[in-house]
Parts: structure tokens; C-alpha cells; sequence
């Protein structure tokens, strides 16, 4: 269990007179070695309690610190507009935007300001009025924290403040239930003992209750003392301080008290079960090490925006390429005699005027504004709506409702919905994600004799070892001790409403008596020992008045790892089998032994200890030292084994996710038996598996399993002392190369599990993965306080509503109430809202390449004049009105597969019929392509097709002719009705929504059109639609060519459709055998020349279009031998790993 | 063919509203059990398969193959008779006035040339002027116009828009109409004449009515002082386009046909789309079912040429049309409908072969699968 381990590393100073901190200690010391020493800060600050001068100091100097208030906002009423504006204008696509608004208010350009001019203005309003509001609750807050009273001890008066008031120095009191306003070391407490009680669980997420200590000898009357605090400068760490305290006396030589974070009271941690205390501030406001660990979430952005920006690009080099294009060929044009000023159309005094380079310089911007639609503003505007609107299906659902906490899912950040479908890499916490974190005490093994609870009585299991001792009496006292052991060392308080609090950090040398009563709800650090003491209550072990013969015993409990080295070793063997096995049984299992200490060892220890403790510097490592002096020769008297239960369906879950395609890390704190019997009990690893290990024990073992080669079905398990050393190798040399050994054996591994990790290691990992070659997706799960760091690390972080407090939750992107959601979330949600926004994309992009396209055609029949081939009002309204609705209904509503087949069948994640979905492959170049060579196809298709009906304008029956605004409608009329039918055939899931809307478009479209054309609108300076719509449908040519247009265009379309149809594998062979035989076709066919030539040009794209989808989905996957890399790695961890131990333990 | 899905939408609301009712005192957080809110609305999933597509390639091919043999089959009959009379060859009889145009001289040059129709036109004839490499679309073009003094609007008239520059004012009086459009209005004068085989001359008569799109006509063009048949006083205070020979109230006697209601004038104002382009000039209506419109024989045809393209190398052309319910002559719609029609057809046999050859294996290892 990883929490385990880091609490003890929290606890380590607090308690100090329990040992149970010996064995984590040492359990610790390796990774501590291992991860490197923290950097030491040098300076230091003084601070003067009470403001109050010392007489041995020279001068009192109140040095500047900064005041206690707490800035979270990010603006101010006056930067607000300015500040914001610059903010979103550093997006790329709003700044282009921007540009093309200025560039059309400029420069005369052939549309009008107000067509990008009001969605921009749309789009930022929204958006600042969003972030205005954010920006307000986080005032709102400040606020609230800034202006809480707090009562201040002035020259012996209690004082009311407001929070944002205190300085360092100030003497602050706290009352119970109230939260310290700044970092404070406590001075002064109303328990008798100097004690007081502190949740952190606004902090760390930690609830359970943790004890602090007055600095010894400080005097009762505050308003007396008189000293100095040296302490660091602010550090983020919260488990760390170091500091000393000066108390001047009268007549006496100033004390020296050492100051750790036992005394240190937190910014943000909550006073329990103590009325009142006092204490110094050492760090306020922004110094504080709540505020030094506020970090704003940084902002995680999906694969689909950089694939959406890649794409952009395309898109604007198409846009600048065009523009160059028509202003080279417009002055190609016009160098020609007579073409550029005929005298029908002379141009004006200002034109003649102007720059021949300026006048370059502006028809190219106006040749940009002209064909600016191809990036359409809407199209963010409509990603962002379909991501706000679609993660509310994700609370909606009513299968992550858990009526054990009454709640269903949370979405705290839309962007990542569709990363939620391109998982490639689970990171997965084990204890309370995989398992329940409910622990229930089985069994403990005493001397060798095996004991499991049944019906209150401790009896003998027909484990028993025949040679064992048989002595009853021995025996008897061997159990006597070990449940001692299990009552006293631990961290557990007993929750009793109203009741002082009992028994807490027993001092285990002293042999001090516990009474655990019963019925009482139990607080620790760790649901383990939880287990452990209700599981000694159960025994029936209520220790009464056992009285001590004077000597002085010294309990340790803690893993087998950490614990076998300091026994003797002839005690282990009798023990480790049992530990062992139930260990593989996936049970967690703890070991125990104890040591007599004489008078002398214990005064020696203590002296040292108190040493130790004093040290500014190097303070931890002293305490180990010293720990670890104490700790050696112990004898061992028994092992527990616990119980953690697996979460409901884990399993089946896995099992889904790995047949998803998704590789499962487990990260956790635990020790490797217990991890690996869990990955075995979640079916992560399978009996065939082949397990490759990394760890401290497989090292130590001096044979090597042979491998069978033939198996491809890879397990590997390495710990946290391993793998800081592949992250952090000693020689700098080499030290990438081992990092991506490693990576490529995790890589081509099923499973993969890392036992024994720091949270900072769990965020290493998956750093490392997101990293790697082909950026692959990673998912982080977790419940604790310990994930949140993989979880803010990973491309998506999901928080499990468990029981080890809200940190993890508030942290993550989404968080689930339990595991098995984890497969509905990513096999139905995930999947589908890929599918939905990577169609969305493509879609948007496509669509308005072939809106732009006749547009730029347009442009070599109208003397490359800028001449806009749509009216305005088509030109705004397409994006907005005409085509947006069906896509943003689509990619709601989409299910291109039922979500129930979905759940069944998880390899569906990643390959459709045929149809790529994992490593975003819908957002990749080929279909990308695709979707463009479409657009172009089918926008040539338009402008081309309505050319050669222009031919003769002359297509009413009473001979009157067109012009050019009917010529822009007849091609946009069969543009909307293409595009909204194209999408129509790609939707799979017609709801009635869906039929409202793609209908609903249409006839809007019909409608508008209608009575747009059928008013004479007087702000209008020209009515250049006046009855063309209702002129067009006169003229039964103009029907037709709508018609076979739009079929022409969709032909293609339809014929993928169908050819798409095979699952099988024969699926290919009919797609490539079918573009050829097509080709033979046109060579015999067609008289005219020209029209010879326009459709073999409709062939080609056609038939490319084919050849490019097809020949470019081909992406292999190459399985390679795992082995040979792991013995690479091997040798050298183990080198340096065994020399590294012995100079650790020695 | 059509798989569709329908979830119980209804039985599920009903057990959310029975469960409601215990549990009302505790508002729980769970989520509404609506099909909408589960992504279960009821839907139609339609499959396209070869079994539904194939049968609509073939439609597709047999309703379109006879689509455009008729198309084809009518454009083919629609006769029509094109003569270029731009004068750029010295043999053309209009050389002369191409050669000596002057936008200043009073007397109009006339030219004459001879042709003859191999076969007669029956019904009404529509007789169009052509114009080639004349750029109506182009954009300092298109918008040197103002709709508002073209509607009647007395305030544009006295101060005609923006746009209409370099047209828009002439020795400071407005110019009405304005703009580059109506400037440049085309001005030739076409007659045609029948010679009959014993050499006299008929004029044939012309229809100028009826040739501008109706809601141009009686509302979007619009003379100024509504219905006051004096247009000479409403025009005062303006000037006439500065190419123009006469000023707009005198286009035409016929009131209903005079100042900006001429259909002249507003055919030309509709702008065409492309470089080369025809509009409807004149409309010769059949005179009873006995003889044809345009019989066989020799016409001569008159024209006074008032309007230069030759400094940008552009084309004049008199087109002579019969119209169908498809319009004008235009092959390219039956093509069109024939390729389209054939392809669909020619897919749906290959598709067919494809499915036949295939698709049986196909579904036999599928079933294993």
C-alpha cells in the first residue's frame, strides 16, 4: 500500500516515541537513498516572537516579510479587459481571426467587416464573460480568507484581525475547528501534555487526526517569552521543516530548542480536539506551504486540438497559397493590354492613385479575406459546444450512479472526452482503486505456528510445523508479545465523541498500558492497522495492567523486506514461508519482532535520538542513522496477513481494458507479493504469463529462470529501489539508454507492475511513457492522495470516489465512484466521443474546403477580382445557420455502434470493421487527405458543373437569362444540400433529433433563401438576391443540375459505403480490385473532348480517393522479443543495485 | 435491409417516477433515467449494404439514362443560329465602324451583313446579343451600382452611392443611373430583315417587352416621382451616364418601357456571371401556326454599331434561338445525365459481379468468425 508508506514518512517526527517508524524508516531508507538527497537550503530567516526584541542579539532588525494575504485571482477590475483580451488573443486561432477583421475594416475588401467581425466578437464576449466570472469566485474566496478574523496576542491582549493582517512574529491563537490562518509553530496548547490535533485534509486529503507538540520549555506566560525562531526560507514540502528556536532567559544562557515539522502547524489544516493554542507566524500569505503547493492545474489539451491545429496549418497554407495564386495570376492578367481598366470599367481616382506594391499588398489581404472561410471561427465555437454538451452525458449516466455514496460521476474538465477513446497506457493505483481499501484481519503466524481467527478463540491451525517448539508456556508467551506488539505499535486513535482521546502513540518502551475500548470507531493513518488492532480485539487481547518487570522492550513492525535484515536470521525461515504464502494470497502481510533493551542501550538511544533530533542539517539522515544503530539484532516473533478485498468487477474490468488493446501498469506502494497476487486476482497477469522481474529480491537471487521464448504473452515487475536506479543511474554515462531499455520492455509487455513506488516515482513513470516514442495516450487512476501526482501527470487523470478523501477527485479530470465504471467510461463513452469529434473535424474542415473552392475557381472567370461568388448573406450564414446544427446533433448523438456491443466487445476500441480508431487515427494524415481530396473533388464537381450549365445562360423556358448571383446560388444550393446529405449518410443513429435537424437545415435553408430573395431589405445597398432563389426553381434546368450534382458528389461517398460493409477478412481484396476495372471505362465513352476531359478528371480523383483511403490505413505493428533487452537491463541493475545495498545497510 | 432499434423508453420513465416517489424526501443526485439523458433515444440505424445499394445504382442508371437522352435529344433540336459582327477581319462588312469608333461622333455607324437559315425556325424565336471576354463580373463591376436610385429613390437619385464611383457624378450633377454598370449599357442597334428570294426586304418584328424577369420589371426597378408620366422632370437636376448618346428617359417612347423600367437596361444591369455571355435582346413571336417564325432563305442583318470592344479584344455575336422547357441550347445537361446514369448502371454490374464472386465467401467465413 502506498499511502502507508507515506504516511509513515509524515509520521515519522510526530511520533516519537512509538518505534513503528523504525521498520517504515528503514523501509524508506533505500528509496530515500536512492532518490536522491533534496537539495538543502542555506539561508535561513529569523523571527523575533512577538515582535519582541532579544537582549542578545545587536539589533533587533524586524526584517520584511510579506503580509498574509492570499492572491489566487488572476485579474483586477482595471487589467481585466486589457489583460484577458491579451490572454485570448494568444490563442492562434482568434489572433488570425482578429487579423482578418482588421484587415477587412482596412482594406477595401470584397466582404464586409461585420462577416467575421461578429462571430469573433461573439466568441471572445463568451469567453471573457466566463473567465470573468471564474476570476470572481476566486476573488469571492480570496476574500473570504483573507478578511476571516483571527485574534492576535498584542502586548498581552487579545486583538481582532483580520486574517490578511498577521505578520511574522505575530502570536496567533487558534480555536478548535478552526483552521490555522497561516504557517504557525505552536507555542502554547490548552491539552495538559502540550499536544494538540490537526486534520490535514484540506491539504493531503489525509482525515486522519495527527499530533503536534509545543516546543519544549517555552514558558507559560507568552507575554515572557522572549526568543528567536531560525528557521529555512519557504519550502513547498510539506513534510519538512527544520528550524530552531532561542529562548532568552533572565540570567541564563539562552535554550536551544530544535523545531521540526511536529511543531510546524500548517496554513489550511484544521485544530481537532484541542480548545485552543498558540503559536508563532513563521510563514504567511504566499509563503506559506499551502500556498507554495497551490499550483493551478495546468491546462491538458487533447490530441485532437493538436491534431485540429496541424491541420490549420494545412488549411492556412492552402489559404496563403491560394491567395499568392490569384494576386500573381490577377497581375499576370492585367499586365495584358486593355484587361485591367477597360472603359467599361475605369477604375477610380484613389485606385489610380495608389502604390503599384500597395496595391499588390492589399488584393492579396483582400484575396485572404476572400477565401478566409476556409478556417472557420464556427468550428471552434462548435467543438467547444459539443464537448461542454456532451460531457454532461457522462454525469447523466445512470450506471455510474453508486447508491453506497449516493453520487454518479464528476467532469471537471470537457477538453479531454474524446482522449477518453485513444487510451493506450492505464496507470492504475492498487490499494482502494483495484482493491477496496476495506481490510479485514485473517490470520497472524506466531513463531511458526499459524493462527486464524474463528469464533473469538485463538487456536492452532493444522499448519503447525512438527519440529516447532511445543512448549505451551514459551509459546504462550511468544503470543502474549506479539499481540502486544500489535496493540501498541501503531498510530490508531479512538474516535469517542466528546472523550479526550485515548490512546494514541503509545510509548512502546515503557511497555504503557492500552485499552482499546469496544464499539468505538477507529481513526489511523492506515486502514492496515486498523485491521490489525480490531483484529487483536477479536483475539480477545485487552491488555490489563500488564506490568512491566522492569525491562524495557522494543517492538518494530513492518514489511518482511525491511524487517528480515535486522532479525537474526535463523528466526526468518520459520516465518517467511507463511508470510510468503500468504503473500501469493494476496493477503498484505506484516511481520513483528521486539528487542530487550537494557537500561544503558535505551538511555544511549534516547541521548541519541535527541541528538539527532536537534540537528538543523541532515537531520533525517541522522535519525536514520540512529534508527537504524537501534534497530539491529531484533528477534521476530510473528507475521499478520490482512485482507484486502478486490473492487466489484476489477477483474472483469481489466480483463476488458487489456482486451481493449490498452496496456495496465499497476503503480503502487505495496510490496511485490502482495501486488503480484493481486494483479493475478485481477487477471492482469494470466497463468501463461510470462513474469520478468526486476526487484531488490530477484537480484539478491543469484540464479536466472530460463525464459521460454515461445511465449508472447510478457508480465514485468520491477520496484521502486530498481527503478530510481534506471531513472537515476549513479554514472551519468549510459543513463538514457537504460531509461529506454526499460521503456521498451514495459512497452512490449502486457502487464506491467511497479511495487514499492513513491508518488513521485508513479509520476515519473508515466512522464516517462507520455514521452516516449509516438506520445501514446495514458490514463491515471487513483483514489488517494498519493495519485495525485500521476494523475496530473497522465494525458487523462480519473479520480475513484474511495475512501482515502477527496484529493484525488478534486484533482482529476473525471472521477468515478468506482473502478468498473472505468469500462463503461472509456469503452462506451470514450470511444463513441472520439468517433464523434474526430467526424466533427474532418467534417468541418471538408466542408468548407469545397464552400471556398467554387469560390476560388470563381476567381479565374471574374478577372481575379475578388469578386465573391456567394452573396454575403450566404457567406455568413453557411457555418452558422445552414450546416452547423446536423454536425453539432451528429456529434452528440452518434453511436455508430450500440453501446452494449461496445461493452462486449472492447477490441472494438481500437479497430472498427475496418476502420482504424485507436492512436487517433481518424485524425491522422491519410484520412485527413481523404476528407480534403473529397472537399476538392466535390467543390470542383460544383463550380465545374454549374459552369458548363452557364455555358448558355439562357435556362428559363421564356429564353431569359441568368446572371451571376444565380450562378453563386445554383452552386451553393447543391453545396448545402451535398454536405448535409453527406453527413446524413454517415450517420448511423437517426434519432428524431437528428431527423429534425438534417431536415430542419435543409428547409431552413429553402426557407431563408426564400424570403431573403423576397423582400427588398432596405439597409441593404444592393439587392442582388431579389428573386434569384425563386427564379432558380423556376427554371427546370437549374433542378436538374442540383440534382446530378449532388449525386455525382455523394457517388463516391455511397460506393465506400458499400464496399466498406465486409468485416472479414476478404474485405480488401474487393477494394482494390475494384478502382481498376473502372478506369477501362472512359476511353470508349464520351464524344465531346472537353467534357472527356472533366470526367476523367472525376474519375481520377474518384478512383485516388480510393487508392489514398486504403493504401495509407496499413500500419503495422511489430511484436518484438522483449527478452534479450530484460537480461540487458538486468545485469546492470543488478551490479549497481547490490553494491548499493551493501553500502546502504553497512 | 434497415435495421432498426427501439428501446423501451417509456417503461424505464415509469420506474424513475415510481422510484421518485418513495425517495422524495432525500433529493438524490441520481441522474434522470430518460432516454435521452442514458443515450437511448429510439433510433433508425440504416445499414447501407450492396443487397440496398445495388438495386438503387441500377434505378439510378434507368431513370437517368432516359433523362438524358430526352435532354440531349431536345437540346439537339433546339435551332440555333449564331453571326459574329465585332469586325475584326477586314472581309467583315463592319470592319469600318470597329475600325473608326469614336465615342464623339454624332452620326451612328451602320453595317449590314448577310446570312441565311438552312432551316426555318417554327416556334417563338429569341434573338440575343453576345458578348465575349467582357468582364460584367468583375468586382469594381458588380458593385458600381445603386439599387436604391434604380428602386425610385428620390435622395439617391440627387446623391447617387459611394460605390457608383468613378460614374457617379458628371460637371457636379448626379448621374442617373450611375455607376459603371449602366455606363457601359450595351447599345448597338440590331434589325433583321427577311429578303425574300425575289429581293425585297421585310422587317421581321421585334417584341422589346417580356424580356427582363418579371419582378425586375415592376419591382426592383422603379422610375423616380411614382407614377408621374413625366419622366423628363424627373431626371432633372441629373446627368446621363457619360457614355451614353441620350439620356435614360429617352431609351424608348413607350412609357411603360422608358427611363430605368426599360428592359433593356435592366437586362444589361443583371450582371453576367461569366466572361463570355449572351442576354436576351429581342423577341420574335411566332405570327400564326401556318408559316414559321423564321422561314428558310436569306436575312440580312442591320446594325448600327455604337459599342466598341476591340481596345480589350472582345466579341460580338447576334444568337437566333428557339427555347425549350429546358431553356436554351445546352448539350451538356443530357451528357450529363447520360454519363451519370451510364456509370451507375456500369457500377451496379460490377458491384453485382463483385457481391456474386465474393460475397458468398464472405459470408461463409464470417459464420466461423
Amino acid at each position: 500500500m502506498t499511502n502507508q508508506r507515506l504516511k509513515h514518512r509524515s509520521f515519522v517526527f510526530q511520533c516519537t516515541h512509538s518505534l513503528n517508524e523504525f521498520c517504515s524508516l528503514a523501509n524508506s531508507l533505500i528509496i530515500n537513498y536512492k532518490c536522491g538527497g533534496d537539495e538543502k537550503r542555506v539561508d535561513s530567516r529569523t523571527i523575533y516572537v512577538g515582535h519582541r526584541p532579544c537582549p542578545d542579539t545587536e539589533a533587533f532588525i524586524p526584517s520584511k516579510f510579506c503580509d498574509n494575504r492570499i492572491v489566487s485571482s488572476k485579474y483586477t477590475v482595471w487589467n481585466f479587459l486589457p489583460k484577458n483580451l491579451f490572454e485570448q488573443f494568444r490563442r492562434i486561432a482568434n489572433f488570425y481571426f482578429l487579423i482578418i477583421f482588421l484587415v477587412q475594416v482596412i482594406v477595401d475588401t470584397p466582404t464586409s467587416p461585420v462577416t467575421s467581425g461578429l462571430p469573433l466578437f461573439f466568441v471572445i464576449t463568451v469567453t471573457a464573460i466566463k473567465q470573468g466570472y471564474e476570476d470572481w469566485l476566486r476573488h469571492k474566496a480570496d476574500k473570504e480568507v483573507n478578511k476571516y478574523p483571527v485574534t492576535v496576542l498584542e502586548d498581552g491582549r487579545s486583538v481582532k484581525k483580520e486574517s490578511e493582517k498577521i505578520k511574522v512574529g505575530d502570536v496567533v491563537e487558534v480555536v478548535e475547528d478552526e483552521t490555522f490562518p497561516c504557517d504557525l509553530i505552536l507555542l502554547q496548547s490548552s491539552r495538559e501534555d502540550g499536544t494538540c490535533f490537526v486534520t490535514t485534509a484540506s491539504l493531503d486529503g489525509e482525515s486522519n487526526h495527527k499530533t503536534h507538540y509545543t516546543v519544549p520549555d517555552t514558558e507559560k506566560d507568552l507575554q515572557a517569552l522572549t526568543a528567536t525562531i531560525e528557521c529555512e526560507q519557504p519550502q513547498p514540502d510539506l513534510y519538512k521543516f527544520v528550524g530552531r528556536m532561542h529562548i532568552y532567559k533572565q540570567e541564563q544562557e539562552p535554550a536551544v530548542r530544535s523545531l521540526g515539522p511536529e511543531n510546524l502547524l500548517l496554513k489550511g489544516a484544521t485544530l481537532k480536539n484541542t480548545k485552543k493554542i498558540y503559536g508563532v507566524a513563521v510563514y504567511t500569505g504566499m509563503e506559506t506551504k499551502m500556498a507554495l503547493n497551490y499550483q493551478g492545474k495546468s491546462q491538458k489539451r487533447s490530441a485532437v486540438e493538436k491534431s485540429i491545429n496541424a491541420f490549420l496549418l494545412v488549411y492556412l497554407c492552402i489559404l496563403i497559397s491560394k491567395a499568392v495564386v490569384c494576386t500573381t495570376l490577377k497581375y499576370v492578367w492585367q499586365s495584358k493590354e486593355g484587361q485591367d481598366e477597360p472603359w467599361y470599367n475605369q477604375k477610380t481616382q484613389k485606385e489610380k492613385d495608389s502604390n503599384m506594391y500597395l496595391k499588390m499588398f492589399t488584393d492579396f489581404l483582400s484575396f485572404m479575406v476572400l477565401f478566409n472561410f476556409i478556417i472557420p471561427v464556427s468550428m471552434y465555437v462548435t467543438v467547444e459546444m459539443q464537448k461542454f454538451l456532451g460531457s454532461f452525458f457522462i454525469t447523466w449516466d445512470k450506471d455510474f450512479f453508486d447508491p453506497e455514496i449516493q453520487e454518479g460521476a464528476l467532469v471537471n474538465t470537457s477538453d479531454l472526452n474524446e482522449e477518453l477513446g485513444q487510451v493506450e497506457y492505464v496507470f492504475t493505483d492498487k490499494t482502494g482503486t483495484l482493491t477496496q481499501n476495506n481490510m479485514e484481519f485473517i490470520e497472524c503466524c506466531i513463531d511458526g505456528f499459524q493462527y486464524r481467527y474463528r469464533d473469538t478463540q485463538s487456536e492452532l491451525d493444522g499448519f503447525t510445523v512438527t519440529d516447532g517448539p511445543v512448549n505451551k508456556l514459551q509459546q504462550k508467551e511468544k503470543e502474549e508479545l506479539f499481540l502486544r506488539a500489535l496493540c501498541l505499535c501503531h498510530t490508531v486513535q479512538v474516535k469517542e465523541a466528546g472523550s479526550e482521546v485515548l490512546a494514541d502513540q503509545v510509548d512502546g518502551i515503557d511497555g504503557l498500558l492500552l485499552q482499546p475500548e469496544e464499539e468505538r470507531g477507529f481513526i489511523a493513518s492506515s486502514p492496515d492497522e486498523i485491521a490489525l488492532v480490531k483484529g487483536a480485539m477479536k483475539y480477545g487481547f485487552t491488555f490489563l495492567g500488564l506490568e512491566s518487570k522492569r525491562e524495557t522492550l522494543l517492538f518494530c513492525k513492518g514489511a518482511d523486506s525491511s524487517i528480515f535484515p535486522r532479525v537474526r536470521p535463523e528466526e526468518v525461515d520459520r516465518i517467511r514461508m507463511h508470510v510468503e504464502r500468504n503473500a501469493t494470497e494476496g493477503y498484505r502481510t506484516l511481520c513483528v519482532a521486539y528487542k530487550q533493551l537494557s537500561a544503558e542501550e535505551y538511555a544511549m538511544a534516547d541521548t541519541g535520538l535527541r541528538e539527532a533530533r536537534l540537528a538543523l542539517q541532515d537531520r533525517e539522515e541522522k535519525l536514520m542513522a540512529m534508527y537504524n544503530q537501534v534497530e539491529m539484532g531484533m528477534s521476530l516473533i510473528g507475521a499478520t496477513a490482512v485482507e484486502d478485498r478486490l473492487q466489484e468487477e476489477a477483474a472483469e474490468t481489466m480483463e476488458a481494458l487489456q482486451g481493449a488493446g490498452m496496456k495496465v501498469w499497476v503503480l503502487t506502494g505495496d510490496k511485490m507479493e502482495t501486488a503480484k497476487s493481486t494483479c493475478y486476482a485481477c487477471r492482469l497477469f494470466q497463468r501463461g504469463t510470462e513474469l520478468l522481474e526486476l526487484t531488490v529480491r530477484t537480484l539478491e537471487d543469484e540464479r536466472l529462470k530460463s525464459w521460454s521464448t515461445a511465449n508472447q504473452d510478457y508480465g514485468f515487475i520491477i520496484d521502486g529501489a530498481t527503478l530510481s536506479l534506471v531513472m537515476n543511474p549513479p554514472r551519468d554515462a549510459d543513463a538514457s539508454q537504460y531509461k529506454s531499455l526499460f521503456l521498451q520492455i514495459c512497452q512490449n509487455c502486457t502487464a506491467v507492475l511497479c511495487c514499492r513506488m513513491a508518488p513521485l516515482q508513479k509520476a515519473q513513470i508515466v512522464k516517462m511513457v507520455k514521452n516516449s516514442k509516438g506520445s501514446p495516450i495514458t490514463l491515471s487512476i487513483g483514489d488517494g492522495a498519493n495519485d495525485v501526482s500521476m494523475i496530473l501527470e497522465a494525458h487523462v487523470g480519473i479520480g475513484i470516489k474511495g475512501k482515502e478523501g477527496r484529493q484525488a477527485v478534486r484533482n482529476s479530470d473525471y472521477a468515478v465512484p468506482k473502478l468498473k465504471h472505468l469500462k463503461k467510461l472509456l469503452l462506451a463513452h470514450g470511444h463513441l466521443y472520439y468517433v464523434r469529434i474526430a467526424h466533427l473535424v474532418q467534417y468541418f474542415f471538408y466542408k468548407n474546403l469545397c464552400f471556398i473552392l467554387p469560390q476560388f475557381l470563381y476567381q479565374f472567370f471574374c478577372g481575379y477580382s475578388q469578386q465573391p461568388l456567394y452573396d454575403a448573406a450566404y457567406l455568413t450564414m453557411y457555418n452558422i445557420c445552414f450546416t452547423s446544427m446536423p454536425i453539432l446533433a451528429y456529434s452528440l448523438l452518434e453511436q455508430h455502434t450500440s453501446i452494449e456491443i461496445l461493452l462486449d466487445n472492447a477490441a472494438l476500441y481500437r479497430y472498427q470493421s475496418a476502420l482504424e480508431i485507436a492512436n487517433n487515427a481518424m485524425l491522422r494524415w491519410h484520412p485527413f487527405l481523404y476528407w480534403t481530396v473529397l472537399g476538392i473533388f466535390q467543390g470542383l464537381m460544383f463550380f465545374f458543373g454549374v459552369r458548363f450549365l452557364f455555358s448558355n445562360p439562357a435556362l428559363q423556358d421564356n429564353g431569359q437569362v441568368f446572371g451571376n448571383w444565380s450562378y453563386g446560388t445554383i452552386v451553393f444550393t447543391v453545396l448545402v444540400f451535398t454536405v448535409t446529405l453527406k453527413l446524413a449518410l454517415d450517420t448511423r443513429h437517426w434519432t428524431w433529433i437528428n431527423h429534425f435537424v438534417i431536415w430542419g437545415s435543409l428547409a431552413f435553408y429553402v426557407f431563408f433563401s426564400f424570403f431573403w430573395g423576397g423582400i427588398i431589405w432596405p439597409f441593404l445597398k444592393q439587392q442582388r438576391l431579389y428573386f434569384v432563389f425563386a427564379n432558380m426553381l423556376s427554371s427546370v434546368s437549374a433542378w436538374l443540375v442540383i440534382i446530378i450534382l449532388i449525386l455525382l458528389s455523394l457517388l463516391p461517398e455511397i460506393l465506400l459505403v458499400v464496399l466498406r460493409k465486409p468485416r472479414g477478412p476478404h474485405s480488401r481484396q474487393v477494394y482494390f480490385s475494384l478502382p481498376f476495372p473502372l478506369l477501362s471505362l472512359n476511353s470508349s465513352f464520351l464524344p465531346y473532348p472537353s467534357y472527356f476531359l472533366i470526367f476523367s478528371l472525376i474519375y481520377i480523383l474518384f478512383c485516388s480517393s480510393f487508392i489514398l483511403h486504403h493504401v495509407l490505413t496499413r500500419c503495422d505493428v511489430t511484436q518484438s522479443q522483449p527478452i534479450t533487452r530484460y537480461l540487458k537491463l538486468y545485469s546492470y541493475v543488478k551490479q549497481w543495485l547490490v553494491s548499493l545495498l551493501v553500502a546502504g545497510l553497512h | 435491409m434497415m435495421a432498426s432499434s427501439y428501446s423501451a423508453k417509456e417503461e424505464d420513465g415509469l420506474h424513475s417516477g415510481s422510484a421518485g416517489l418513495g425517495g422524495a424526501a432525500i433529493r438524490t443526485r441520481k441522474p434522470d433515467n430518460t432516454a435521452f439523458k442514458q443515450q437511448r433515444l429510439p433510433a433508425w440505424q440504416p445499414i447501407l449494404t450492396a443487397g440496398t445499394v445495388l438495386p438503387a445504382f441500377f434505378i439510378i442508371g434507368l431513370i437517368f439514362i432516359p433523362i438524358g437522352i430526352g435532354l440531349y435529344v431536345t437540346s439537339s433540336n433546339i435551332k440555333e443560329f449564331e453571326i459574329d459582327y465585332t469586325g475584326t477581319d477586314m472581309s467583315s462588312p463592319c470592319f469600318n465602324c470597329s475600325q473608326s469608333f469614336s465615342w464623339n461622333s454624332t452620326t451612328p455607324c451602320r453595317c449590314v451583313l448577310f446570312f441565311s437559315l438552312d432551316q426555318p425556325f417554327e416556334s417563338n424565336v429569341f434573338m440575343y446579343y453576345g458578348l465575349s471576354n467582357f468582364y460584367q463580373n468583375h468586382r469594381r463591376y458588380v458593385k458600381s451600382r445603386d439599387d436604391s436610385q434604380l428602386n425610385g429613390d428620390e435622395r439617391s437619385l440627387k446623391e447617387p452611392s459611394k460605390e457608383c464611383e468613378p460614374y457617379r457624378t458628371n460637371e457636379n450633377k448626379p448621374i442617373a443611373p450611375c455607376g459603371a454598370i449602366a455606363n457601359s449599357m450595351f447599345n448597338d442597334t440590331l434589325d433583321l430583315f427577311y429578303i425574300d428570294p425575289n429581293g425585297t426586304k421585310t422587317q421581321i418584328p421585334f417584341m422589346k417587352k417580356g424580356i427582363a424577369w418579371w419582378t425586375d420589371k415592376h419591382v426592383k426597378f422603379r422610375n423616380p416621382g411614382g407614377s408621374n408620366p413625366n419622366l423628363t422632370a424627373a431626371f432633372i437636376e441629373t446627368a446621363k451616364p457619360v457614355n451614353w448618346r441620350k439620356p435614360v428617359y429617352e431609351l424608348d417612347t413607350d412609357p411603360e418601357n422608358n427611363g430605368f423600367i426599360n428592359e433593356d437596361f435592366i437586362v444589361w444591369m443583371r450582371t453576367a456571371a461569366l466572361p463570355t455571355f449572351r442576354k436576351l435582346y429581342r423577341i420574335i413571336q411566332k405570327k400564326n401556326n401556318m408559316t414559321p417564325t423564321l422561314p428558310r432563305g436569306n436575312y440580312s442583318l442591320e446594325v448600327t454599331y455604337n459599342y466598341p470592344v476591340r481596345s480589350f479584344e472582345g466579341r460580338k455575336r447576334m444568337i437566333l434561338s428557339a427555347i425549350s422547357w429546358m431553356g436554351g441550347k445546352n448539350p451538356f445537361l443530357g451528357i450529363a445525365y447520360i454519363t451519370v446514369g451510364s456509370i451507375c448502371f456500369f457500377l451496379g454490374v460490377v458491384l453485382l459481379f463483385i457481391h456474386h464472386k465474393y460475397g458468398n465467401r464472405n459470408n461463409s467465413s464470417d459464420i466461423p468468425n
